[in-house]
């Protein structure tokens, strides 16, 4: 029943489902596609470098 | 003889290697800057208006970027403290009232575990932009305490009891005890939502 194993309390069941959710609610919003728009404004400032 | 040869070769320069530039590198993290501005702002709008300014002051401030370091807390760290910073001058939330997850910007999650995910985007969409923030960076993004102190710019304790108050603010919100052992699966969790929304039958 009672380990002394580690000092670091272990995660409860709840901090664990929460952290799972977390990452799935990340892992959704990485898989949202990306707007060209950002990838047209490194284009543009890259090109604005070129000129000066 | 053949390292002074070197030294006219690379016209001038340190023998270094030309490194490659590092704005090139920008483009990479524009799906995790984007995930992150949302979590921020839970508005569309808002998080691509954001995004928009971090590529501007990333590009243009590249000189600050340590070759080496982690690109990707660079460019977190830049983006939170322009959304902070937008958020004292114009004193006010874009928050969308019905949170950002409850609008059909999402493809429709597993058919196990959807409501107490949907749940779950809700309350998360509740708590403060300082709580989703750290609840974003340590427990989703996978960075530790102590990169996440460094970003947030305060210390490592401050963000582990932001971290713990969160995740509690979270638990609450869903009607679960944080610390609650009896717990003893993702089914329990489902019943507690589910008991919640007066939904259960058992």
């Amino acid at each position: 029943m009672y380990q002394d194993m580690a000092e670091e309390p272990k995660k409860s069941r709840v901090t664990e489902q929460i952290d799972e959710n977390l990452k799935r609610v990340y892992e959704n919003l990485l898989k949202e596609q990306v707007p060209d728009k950002f990838r047209q404004l490194l284009d543009k400032l890259k090109e604005k470098d070129r000129r000066t | 003889m053949t390292q002074s040869s070197q030294n006219r070769a690379s016209g001038g320069r340190t023998s270094q290697p030309q490194d490659v530039d590092p704005r090139d590198e920008i483009i990479r993290y524009l799906s995790p800057m984007r995930a992150f501005a949302i979590s921020l702002t839970r508005n569309i709008t808002a998080a691509d208006d954001l995004v928009q300014d971090t590529i501007v002051k990333a590009w243009t401030h590249i000189d600050k970027f340590q070759a080496g370091t982690n690109m990707q807390a660079w460019l977190f760290t830049i983006l939170r403290n322009t959304f902070y910073s937008d958020r004292r001058k114009h004193r006010r939330e874009v928050p969308d009232p019905e949170g950002i997850h409850a609008a059909s910007l999402f493809e429709k999650p597993e058919h196990d575990g959807k409501l107490a995910f949907s749940d779950f985007q809700r309350a998360f969409d509740k708590l403060s932009a300082e709580h989703r923030e750290v609840l974003i960076l340590v427990g989703a993004s996978g960075f530790s305490c102590e990169e996440a102190s460094e970003m947030m710019g305060v210390a490592v304790g401050t963000v582990k009891s932001r971290t713990s108050r969160a995740r509690k603010r979270l638990a609450d919100l869903m009607g679960l005890a944080e610390g609650e052992e009896v717990l003893s699966g993702s089914d329990r969790m489902i019943d507690a939502v589910m008991s919640r929304s007066g939904m259960h039958a058992a």
